[in-house]
């Protein structure tokens, strides 16, 4: 299990930098990619068996896909090719530095801190897709209905703004 | 799970997020912007799994799905507009698109 953390932990955050590094738009979408299958290995690790098929099936097919179609809608061409002088002042350096600043305020403060919680051994069935489906169709309804009318309200935001001919 | 495993998870949740709000100051490129978005974003559900798991609780994984759910309805707008922008201009940069008027 440590072993799974360590080499998907890794894999991960060298996907995170490839998405940042890369200059070519599909290559940032697969470094994206590799960093969505990383993390549905890590959620399989914590026992959340049907978040981590989520994962894979929403963010690497649907997101990810979506991504794709609008890199090949747009000419490559017309992407930003950041050469030119950006216009705020050292953009990069200090982007840089206030990253770092909080990457290393928020894992330093966790290491050396360490976390409350009980280990509590888990019940039959935990992150199952039974018994997912009975938490959210029963306790959590509310947010459940919600999530459905969030969606509802990209669908029409999407369609109005760019399903329009006149323009 | 292992005692201090934990501890592990929130951290590369920490490093993962910090690489995503590098990349959402440096970068210029619409796109890139909103793929270190959906990093944060994912980031965040690492921590709600791994508490869950810890808590033995099934809460974090409702959490969980409803942001996805969310990242989903963003991504969705945030390339609309970004189509919208690719009309009206021949090179977007996130700087150029300071008008909000549609």
């Amino acid at each position: 299990m440590t072993a799974v953390f360590w080499i998907a932990g890794i894999v991960a955050v060298l996907g995170a930098i490839g998405v940042v590094a890369a200059r070519t738009p599909v290559h940032n979408v697969l470094a994206l990619m590799v960093n969505f299958v990383a993390l549905a290995v890590l959620y399989l690790s914590l026992s959340a068996e049907f978040l981590a098929v989520i994962q894979v099936i929403i963010y690497a097919g649907a997101i990810l896909i979506l991504f794709l179609f609008v890199i090949a809608l747009l000419s490559v061409s017309k992407m930003a090719k950041e050469q030119a002088p950006s216009r705020l002042v050292a953009q990069k350096e200090l982007g840089i530095a206030a990253g770092v600043v909080v990457g290393l305020l928020l894992t330093v403060s966790i290491v050396r801190n360490g976390i409350f919680g009980t280990n509590v051994t888990l019940q039959d069935g935990f992150g199952t897709a039974a018994t997912f489906g009975r938490e959210l169709l029963t306790t959590h309804v509310f947010p459940f209905e919600l999530t459905a009318f969030v969606l509802m309200v990209a669908v029409v935001g999407v369609v109005v703004l760019v399903g329009r001919r006149d323009s | 799970m292992n005692p201090g495993l934990l501890e592990g998870y929130v951290a590369l949740s920490a490093i993962i997020f910090a690489v995503g709000a590098v990349g959402l100051l440096i970068r210029r490129s619409p796109l890139v912007v909103l793929m270190c978005i959906e990093l944060m974003w994912n980031a965040a559900n690492l921590t709600f799994i791994a508490y869950a798991r810890q808590w033995g609780n099934m809460e974090g994984h409702i959490l969980s799905f409803i942001v996805i759910t969310v990242a989903a309805a963003e991504v969705a707008i945030g390339l609309a507009i970004i189509v919208l922008i690719f009309r009206r201009r021949s090179e977007v940069d996130v700087d150029e698109a300071a008008m909000l008027r549609g």
